[in-house]
Order: structure tokens, then sequence, then C-alpha cells
């Protein structure tokens, strides 16, 4: 019996003439069709909604409303808080990141487990968590108050949730890069007499250095727009511990529906500038490897 | 090279006496680092849950406030994280195993809810169901309600949801390449028993991974969540919403026994993920001894 070919050459070049490189397999249509009205759905058409909303109110007032003081001291505090969190999850990313992919040692997957926990932890109930911990009476709060250290409802205590939701980032950005280093490398400088600091400086911070800026990137990102695990910590006084996304919630709370959608939009900007800027990063990253190998 | 000249690299790269030190320091750091900033707040929150006794713990979770939140949470789960995973493999299919105009925006329409501010998510949707926005008059008319209600809730939940299942399996399809497929295609394969007999298979761990991390999300999300739920007891108060509004009445070991049920759920989580990283691990090394043979 002859095989008889399943493809219809044909029909998968006529109809959808758009398929640039014309595939045997089938389900082309049904799964692009099923994602395009899906991201069109879930994604774009709210999207467009909350900008074009944001606009309705024409340009002078949105550009009065998301420049207000209270608005203004809100970028300082979610930013400043941000860039200090991705900072400081930079640090401690890089040496989870070092110390799981470059040591064996009891315990290690468990480790590596737990890493991932403020992913898997809902926001909210590290929100409390964190304050219960950082507040006057709480576990690390009573050794820290007495020295004049107030982390519950200060922007201290704001950068510590953002730190924590945003850790996890740097660590598995990192982490596969240091895993992947070609020990060879290494190997040929210490035959060369470098020392562990020289290797340390020349060989794998540069190769690691383009993870290192994503995960920050991204913890920066992630940080910036958090909502739930910051708004239990901060104390919200308004123009000192109130972040941007609490101030898009209470706007709508006053029914000022413009004034939120024009915050949320410039938020919404902030955003997709940090995405571009994460995957120019990738980019370059994925360069440098192309030339390595 | 003789084997006589090559230098074995375990002398080069034979820790002395001070890099051991070292080594220990940094590992010591890290688990402290750990301690303190991930270990200790999921103490804590089983700590104040059961500060006062297992009978006020288990009278709080058995509260029927917090029943119908746990009921509610499961409901928008068991809608959420089905259609996403729907929506990943479709997503998956298209991106990887066609060419198209447009792909990488698709690619990057995917990634926009992981950079979005989860409360600038659920007002996206409060922009066109709700009251004063796209849809709401007409809802409003046919007495359909989607904005503080569960629709509105599984909408947000949805969205925050909805790059998981398809970012864990776009790289690994990718990955994979489409050979076995065009194989069973071409011995005339119909799709529905391509995709049950080739390619189900080949993904499931990925798929499983992806579904296991928007499920976690989907239990957990909050700020979203928060925007469109109003926020109405027993109705529409999702689990992370319970929590806040019991921590808000002050009634901190009720918001703390609800909370770690929720904790709970997270260490399950982190558990099957460990196992089923474990899993590909395997398949994955089986993969590349297959490979060398």
């Amino acid at each position: 019996m002859p095989v008889k070919l399943a493809i219809n050459p044909r029909k998968s070049a006529r109809r959808w003439s758009f398929v640039t490189k014309s595939s045997p397999l089938p389900g082309f249509r049904l799964s692009f069709a099923f994602t395009a009205i899906y991201m069109t759905i879930i994604v774009f058409i709210p999207l467009t909604a909350i900008v074009l909303h944001g606009a309705r109110g024409g340009f002078g007032a949105f550009l009065h409303t998301i420049v207000a003081p209270r608005v203004l001291a809100s970028y300082r505090v979610t930013l400043g808080s941000a860039a200090a969190a991705a900072l400081l999850s930079a640090v401690f990313g890089m040496l989870l990141a070092w110390v799981l992919a470059r040591y064996s040692f009891p315990g290690k997957s468990i480790v590596d487990a737990v890493v991932d926990l403020p992913f898997a932890l809902p926001t909210a109930v590290a929100g409390i968590s964190l304050t219960a911990l950082y507040a006057e009476h709480g576990w690390i709060g009573r050794y820290l108050e007495p020295h004049g250290i107030h982390v519950a409802f200060t922007p201290l205590g704001i950068v510590m949730a953002m730190s924590f939701v945003g850790f996890p980032f740097v660590v598995r950005s990192v982490q596969p890069v240091l895993e992947d280093l070609d020990p060879a490398m290494e190997e040929a400088a210490a035959s060369l007499g470098a020392s562990s600091w020289q290797r340390f400086t020349r060989i794998i911070a540069p190769v690691s250095f383009p993870a290192l800026l994503t995960g920050s990137a991204l913890a920066f990102a992630r940080a910036a727009g958090e909502y739930g695990s910051v708004i239990f910590i901060a104390g919200n006084m308004p123009m000192k511990t109130e972040i941007t996304a609490l101030l898009i919630v209470t706007k709508l709370e006053e029914y000022d529906y413009t004034g939120a959608a024009a915050i949320a939009s410039a938020m919404l900007a902030l955003s997709f500038a940090i995405m571009l800027l994460v995957n120019v990063l990738q980019w370059w990253f994925q360069k440098r490897e192309g030339q390595r190998a | 090279m003789s084997r006589g000249r090559t230098i074995p690299s375990s002398m080069l790269l034979r820790p002395t006496t001070t890099q051991r030190a070292g080594r220990a320091a940094l590992i010591l750091l890290a688990l402290l680092f750990l301690t303190g900033f991930l270990i200790l707040p999921v103490v804590a929150v089983f700590s104040q849950a059961l500060s006062q006794g297992w009978a006020i713990y288990r009278d709080s979770i058995v509260q029927e406030d917090v029943l119908s939140a746990l009921r509610l949470t499961c409901l928008v789960a068991a809608i959420a994280v089905p259609l996403n995973v729907l929506f990943g493999i479709a997503a998956s299919w298209a991106i990887t195993r066609f060419e198209f105009p447009g792909k990488s925006l698709m690619i990057t329409m995917i990634d926009i809810p992981l950079s979005v501010s989860p409360v600038v998510a659920g007002m996206m949707y409060v922009e066109v169901f709700g009251l004063h926005g796209w849809l709401g008059p007409w809802l409003m008319e046919h007495n359909l309600h989607v904005i503080f209600a569960v629709p509105g809730i599984v909408l947000a939940t949805v969205f925050v949801t909805c790059p998981f299942v398809a970012r864990e399996l776009i790289p690994f399809m990718q990955a994979q390449g489409s050979d076995e497929e065009i194989a069973a295609a071409v011995l005339g394969a119909n799709g529905w028993n391509l995709f049950w007999r080739v390619t189900l298979p080949n993904i499931k761990w990925a798929l499983l991974y992806g579904t296991i991390l928007a499920a976690s999300r989907s239990i957990g999300e909050f700020g979203a969540v928060s925007v469109v739920s109003g926020h109405i007891r027993g109705k529409t108060t999702t689990l992370p919403l319970e929590v806040e509004m019991l921590y808000n009445e002050y009634n901190f070991t009720a918001a703390f026994a609800t909370a770690s049920l929720l904790t709970l759920a997270a260490i399950v989580t982190l558990t099957i993920k460990k196992i089923v990283e474990g899993s590909t691990g395997v398949a994955r090394n089986i993969e590349e001894q297959e490979g060398e043979s």
C-alpha cells in the first residue's frame, strides 16, 4: 500500500499565504487564532482601555495628574526603594547564585528550592509576616529598634519587602551562567598564576555581568510594581511612604477613575521601558555568548 | 598533549586553606541570609497563627468567611489554570512550530503580564467592564456583573497567570525541535493523535512545571484581584484578600491562621516543583546519554 502523505501543500500554502515557511504540521490556524484572540481579549483591549481613559481628560489634565506633588512623591518612594531593593537583591542574589552554582554542601537542594519561596508565597502573606518580624516587638524589630533602626512603617520596610520579592530574579538569572561557565578558562588562568580574586574579577564577573544586570532589572521591575507585600509594612503615609501602586488604588476608591488611569499609564510606560531594557540586555548577552562560542 | 605533561586541574584549583575558609564563610553567609530573610517570615506566620493555641487556630480557619474564601480561591484557580494551560499549549505550538509575521510581537505580548504592576492589571479590567468602563453600561442593562464579582476576579487572575505555561513551553519546545512531529504528520497521524501521542509525552514535565507556577500564582494573587473584587465578605474575597481584611480589622491571629493555609500551599508548590525539576533533570540526562551512544 502506498503511503499517503498527510500534507496538503496547496491547503497550507494558499489559505495561509502569510505563513512564510510552510510546515507539514497541522493546527496552525487553530493555535494561532486561539492565541491571537486570547491575547487580544486578555491583554490588548484592557491595556488600550487604560491608556485611552488616561488620555480622556486631554493632555494637560493628564500631565497635571501625573506630576501632582503627592504623585511625584510616590514615584520617589517607589523608584528609590525599588532601586535600593534591586541593589540589595543584586548583592545577595549574586552570593546565592555563586554558592549554589559553585559549592556543594549538605542541604543544597533545599536551599535551591527555598530561593523560589518569594515566587510561591502570596504577597499578602509576605507583607503581614515581614511586618510582624520588623515591628517594634517583632523577632527582628526588637533588636533593631533600640539602635534607632526603624524598619516597619518606614521606607526601609518598603525596601525590605521589595527585596524579598525581587531577589530570586537575580539568583535565577545568574545561576545558570555560573553553572555553564567552562572551568577550563579558570584553570588556564590559575595555571598562569591568577589568584582567586583575579579569576573572579577578570573571568567570572565579566561573564556573569549581563545576567546580573538582567536579573537586577527584573527585580527592579517587580519591585516598582509590587503592591501586596509593601502596603502592610509601608505605613502608607502620603508624601513619605506611599507607593504609586497604592496611590492608584486610593484614586479608584475615591472614584477618580481618570486620575487613576493617568497614573496607571505612567506606570505602564515605566514597565515597558524596563521590558525594553531587559530585551536589549538579553540581546547583548546572546551576542556575547555567540562571540565566546 | 601527552598525558605526562598535562597538569591535573584538581591540582591547579585545589583550594588552599584560606580559600576553603572563604568558601565556608560564603556558604555560611548565604545560609544566614536565607534563614533570616526567607525562612524566618514563614516560621513567623505559623508562630503568629498558633500564638493563642491550637483550638483558636482551628476555630479561625473553620469560620464560614474563611471557608467561603477558600472555596472561591479554588474555584478561580480551577477556571484560570486550565484556560492558561490551553493558551500555553496553543501559543507555544503556533510560535515554535510555524513561522509567521508578528511572531516576536506575540512573544512580547505574552511577557506583558509579567512586567505590569498587579494593581494596573486589575484596573485595566475596571476600565473595560466597570460601571464607567467601555462595556459597563451594557452589562448593567443586562444585569451582568463582572467587576466586584467572580468573573472579574477570574479575568484578573487569568491575566497575571497567562505567561507561566507559555513561557515554560516555548523555550522547551524550541529546543526540542519538531522532527518527531513532522515524522508523525508525514506518516499520516492526524492532529489529535499527533498531539496526544507525540507532543504531549515530550512536553509533559515542562507543561506540569508551568501549570504548577500558574496555579501557585492564581491562588496567591493579591493586587490585581484586590482591585476588581470589591471585598464583599463571603462573596468576592479570595484567601489573600481575607488575610488582608482580617489583618486590617486587627484580628491578627485569624489573619495569620488564614495566611498559614496559603503558606502551606506555597510549601507544597515548592516541593512539587523540586520533584518535577528532578524528573526533568532525569529525562534530560537520559536524552543526553542516548544522544551520546
